[in-house]
């Protein structure tokens, strides 16, 4: 492995400190001269007409500044999300919002607008959507996206006939709008030694980021000022000025602090720009402080599954055949791609000889649903890693070693699309999670008794695409000696903006002393990136930081030939200065080669740029062309295929079969994330995924109640995180540490399957210790105990909202 | 297939589903003969904005408080909450409101040495004791407790916004019990929820700031 100066090392990331002082500012802890706030009115039914909103009471009320509504804010068509409507489609959906001088008298100031509701038909259960004759969520049908043809959202009913002959106990499979296949799966299932044809729930569950979506806006000089609570932060740019209908230079975006995201704060959300609205209609500065409640109807919620899954095995434990339907339960709102990446998780990690995909996203009358950590490669995992330890014991094989032979190579080509990947080494993370854990003697140990106490043992696996490219790299030397890193990353709190940032340190042999990050706030020039979301982050900003490093180094090489004489070739670029190699009396430094390129402008200090630059990049440079030697670059650099972030994780758990309650004694997971840029960030991922993952796999969940369409789940205490007792007091980590050859120093993503193969490889543990095959998340104790008193469950097997 | 919605008083901001405890919390306000505008309340909102604009029937008093070794004059409403006392009229941000009911842990301080939810007591109550936040748990000049130095030292923090609550609870555990088991420790914190699953490297910091301290 190429030996590095800062890649691979540890460091203290710039808001750590600020962190654990409290000092560092989320957007509920700023303050304005002026400042007012704002309140929502949310809808109190799961799906109404507005006929009538009267707020002239509420208007009079003193300290009341106004109100606003849904015919002052960019009308959406469905299936997009509304800021403001007065056709609710779900409980909870922002109807009008009232500006108050404090936040009691907003309060109190919704309680006196009269609304009129004209209740709808509404929707909890995608399969009663798609029953003849069912209501449709959303007046312009019930399934969206997805399917050649297949307009955004449309109605599709399935026969009485497919309900009929699936009866209670399997997935009624009528035409689906997304399907695919590859090879010949029939065939493969006649010669099959084994099939198995289950049918699983998966729970939409919430993503509960610690820090509600509170919001403060404000204008000033034409432009809009939000302080936002995201995960990304150029990626906002666009979408904001859309939403706020000014150009891309009229928006200042400041979110240096996100309290967690998970995916639901990844792109501009439609109740960001409530607060822009209201503050132009006012003319005052709006805090709006969202509540924990109100983050449950609107904080996101990953989407729910409902399938069918077949596999089929030859006598060696080959996956030679597998299909698989999904109905994905969606919000009232476009949604994410969840089935579809479920069924590119299955076809990649167990590598099917044929396989069918058939799919369905249904919307519905519960929250805006939205991508969370891992959207469907990891509810995929819970579904098929218990399933393969299933076929493992049927067939007399090794639970690691019926997972190793089903294990992609680099050369797999996977699904219709014929994917490939750039780097695959789940194989050896497999081998490195058995070593570690210590596989044979623990799964002997496997069913030992004590007392009422049972050990299971579980393994479970991962996968993301987690990298992309075609984003702008930014950076700066200025006279005061220092390379400043512009960086266009959200801060989701995986310090990933910071270990990308250290990719164009390394390219320029700067110290990490001499290093600033520029970030957090779009006035300091942030280029173009994608959002912090898809585990990307780590391959996608380094490869941005290389180009425009290398940039860099062109320049300062060209730079110091043209005023120290000879060739750019003759220099090199270390220790903040560009030196000739064979005199080093021609030296000049960063603070000088910033000053230079401030009096040379043109190409020298932002002023021209590259033409291939996105227009983000473009506004950004405005505030920092003529600062020093400006280099911008778009990544043109070579990509091809997918870019596999994979994950196993290895669980033992003491189960109490008089509680169905259980330890985790040990977890330990393993990544193949390429070469490993920030070890204590990896060890960080990998638990916190590990403990989402136990979130995942027994604790998440939504639930409504299907008489009156309203949430049970509106409280921490009622979908409860995993606390600290809930885990293990020490997660295991490691990587397999081998270098992906499409990014400079080998990197890519790993934070989402981080949390699919803890799920999976608690689940697979809890299914060792039971004996029982769930196809069910969560799995909660009572579920447990009725299993192992052979009790029927108190529901059926593709019952939603239990 | 029309459904029947029985009441259109369900609020979904929580106030029917999420109001056990501040159903409870509101009565003991309204007994003490301040009865503030319980909408606000019932809403999940304590009342952000500085006084002078309080709804009808209640009113500010100036009292003091000691907040991190100093006494603090500030106006409060009879029914205001300490965090938002300390967030909005004291400007200690550093307590975070992660859920206004005493669920998460975000808003944690001490209160004569115990933890306490800041966002589930009246300010009112803390009068003659010492509250120390986040902000005053280190030496002055910006030195830090060696729970904070650990905490940057073992990478703890993820997003961040439950670190100050995580914060808080280590240095009252180890006021209390200066070599504190892993176990002991996970306890100490089990009342701080942390979404981004940082768990262990909050105890790894304890322990060490324990074995430094």
């Amino acid at each position: 492995m190429a030996d590095y100066n800062l890649i691979g090392k540890d460091f203290t990331p710039q808001d750590v400190r600020p962190k654990v002082t409290g000092t560092g500012k989320y957007s509920e802890d700023f303050k304005k001269d002026g400042m007012c706030y704002m309140k929502m009115l949310l809808c109190p039914m799961p799906s109404a007409n507005v006929t009538n909103l009267d707020a002239s009471e509420a208007l009079a009320m003193p300290g009341v500044l106004g109100v606003l509504t849904a015919d002052e804010v960019p009308a959406v068509d469905e299936p997009g999300y509304p800021m403001l409507t007065n056709k609710p489609r779900q409980l909870g959906m922002p109807i009008c919002a009232i500006a108050a001088e404090t936040e009691s008298i907003a309060a109190e100031a919704l309680e006196r607008i009269r609304v009129a509701y004209e209740p709808q038909p509404f929707v909890l259960d995608p399969l009663e959507s798609l029953y003849p004759g069912g209501p449709n969520a959303l007046d312009s049908g019930n399934v969206t996206g997805g399917g050649e043809g297949n307009p955004p959202i449309h109605t599709r009913k399935w026969t009485a006939r497919d309900f009929a002959e699936a009866g209670e106990d399997r997935l009624p499979m009528g035409e689906a709008p997304v399907e695919w296949s590859v090879g010949d799966v029939e065939a493969a299932f006649a010669e099959a030694a084994l099939v198995i044809d289950e049918p699983f729930v998966t729970a939409s569950s919430t993503h509960q980021a610690l820090e509600p979506r509170s919001v403060l806006a404000y204008w000033e000089n034409g432009k809009c000022f939000i302080h936002g609570s995201s995960q990304s932060q150029s990626w906002m740019m666009p979408g904001l000025a859309r939403m706020m209908d000014v150009s891309l230079d009229d928006i200042v975006y400041i979110a240096e602090y996100c309290g967690g995201g998970f995916g639901a704060k990844a792109s501009p959300y439609p109740i960001q720009g409530m607060a822009g609205y209201m503050a132009k209609k006012i003319g005052r500065p709006v805090m709006m402080r969202v509540t924990r409640a109100e983050e449950y109807h609107l904080g996101g919620t990953r989407p729910g599954f409902q399938g069918q899954v077949k596999l089929g095995f030859n006598a060696n434990g080959k996956m030679i055949a597998a299909d698989l339907y999904i109905v994905q339960s969606g919000g009232p709102n476009r949604g994410s791609g969840d089935y579809s990446s479920a069924a590119g998780a299955l076809a990649l990690v167990y590598t099917p000889t044929n396989m069918r995909f058939r799919g369905a996203a249904v919307v519905t009358n519960k929250p805006w649903h939205v991508s969370q950590r891992g959207p469907g490669q990891n509810q995929l995992a819970t579904v098929v890693e218990p399933l393969m330890d299933r076929a493992a014991k049927e067939l007399g094989i090794d639970r690691v070693a019926i997972r190793d032979l089903n294990a992609p190579e680099a050369d797999v080509v996977f699904t219709e699309s014929q994917s490939t990947v750039t780097s695959m080494y789940l194989k050896e993370a497999y081998k490195l999670g058995a070593e570690k854990f210590n596989w044979e003697e623990k799964k002997a140990m496997s069913g030992q008794r004590n007392g009422s106490k049972v050990i299971g043992v579980g393994v479970g696996s991962a996968y993301h695409s987690a990298g992309s490219n075609g984003f702008d790299g930014l950076i700066s030397i200025r006279p005061d000696g220092k390379l400043y890193v512009h960086s266009g990353v959200g801060n989701l709190g995986t310090y990933s903006y910071a270990g990308t940032c250290r990719a164009a340190a390394e390219v320029l042999g700067c110290s990490w002393e001499n290093t600033v990050v520029l970030r957090g706030d779009s006035r300091h020039g942030l280029p173009w990136t994608l959002a912090q979301f898809g585990s990307n982050s780590t391959f996608t900003n380094t490869r941005t930081n290389f180009v425009a490093a290398t940039k860099a180094k062109e320049m300062l090489q060209r730079l110091a030939a043209m005023d120290l004489g000879g060739e750019p070739g003759d220099y090199e670029v270390a220790n903040e200065a560009v030196t000739n190699t064979s005199d080093s009396s021609k030296t000049m430094t960063f603070a000088q080669a910033g000053q230079r390129a401030i009096e040379l402008g043109g190409e020298w200090d932002g002023t021209e740029y590259p033409d291939n630059l996105n227009d983000v990049t473009k506004a950004a440079l405005k505030n920092v062309t003529g600062s020093g030697l400006v280099a911008t670059a778009k990544d043109e650099l070579f990509k091809e295929g997918s870019v596999p972030g994979m994950a196993a994780a290895f669980c033992m758990i003491e189960l109490d079969t008089d509680t169905g309650k259980y330890e985790i004694l040990e977890m330990h997971s393993i990544a193949d994330c390429g070469t490993v840029l920030h070890p204590q960030g990896l060890q960080q991922q990998l638990r916190g995924g590990a403990v989402m993952g136990i979130g995942e796999a027994a604790l998440d969940r939504m639930i409504y109640d299907p008489q009156n369409g309203l949430c049970a789940t509106v409280g921490l205490y009622q979908t409860k995180p995993p606390s600290i007792l809930d885990v293990p007091t020490l997660i295991e980590t490691d990587a397999v540490n081998q270098p992906d050859p499409q990014n400079p120093f080998g990197v890519k993503g790993i934070g989402e399957p981080a949390m699919g193969c803890a799920a999976s490889a608690l689940l697979s543990a809890i299914s060792d210790a039971t004996g029982t095959y769930f196809n069910r998340t969560p799995v909660d104790p009572d579920m447990i105990i009725n299993a192992l008193s052979g009790r029927p469950q108190s529901f059926t097997p593709l019952q939603v909202n239990v | 297939m029309q459904k029947k919605f029985s009441s259109n008083r369900y609020d979904p901001q929580g106030a029917v589903r999420d109001d056990v405890s501040r159903r409870h919390f509101i009565k003991g306000v309204i007994a003490c003969g301040t009865v503030a505008g319980a909408a606000g309340l019932m809403t999940g909102c304590s009342d952000s904005g500085d006084g002078g604009s309080a709804p009808a029937g209640s009113a500010e008093r100036l009292i003091s408080i000691n907040v991190n070794g100093m006494s603090r004059n500030v106006d409060v409403m009879p029914n205001e909450t300490l965090a938002h006392t300390l967030r909005n009229k004291l400007g200690l941000t550093g307590t975070k409101l992660g859920c206004d009911r005493g669920s998460c842990g975000a808003c944690t301080v001490m209160i004569d040495g115990t933890t306490v939810n800041s966002c589930s007591i009246l300010t009112h109550t803390v009068r003659n004791a010492n509250v120390v936040t986040v902000e005053g748990v280190g030496g002055g000049n910006g030195e830090l407790h060696p729970v904070q130095t650990a905490m940057i030292e073992e990478l703890a923090p993820q997003c961040g916004y439950c670190t100050p609550g995580q914060v808080v609870s280590g240095v009252a555990l180890l006021q209390r019990n200066p070599n504190p088991t892993r176990e002991e420790v996970r306890h100490a914190l089990a009342g701080n929820l942390c979404r981004c699953g940082a768990y262990n490297n909050y105890v790894n910091a304890i322990v060490k700031a324990a074995g430094s301290a």
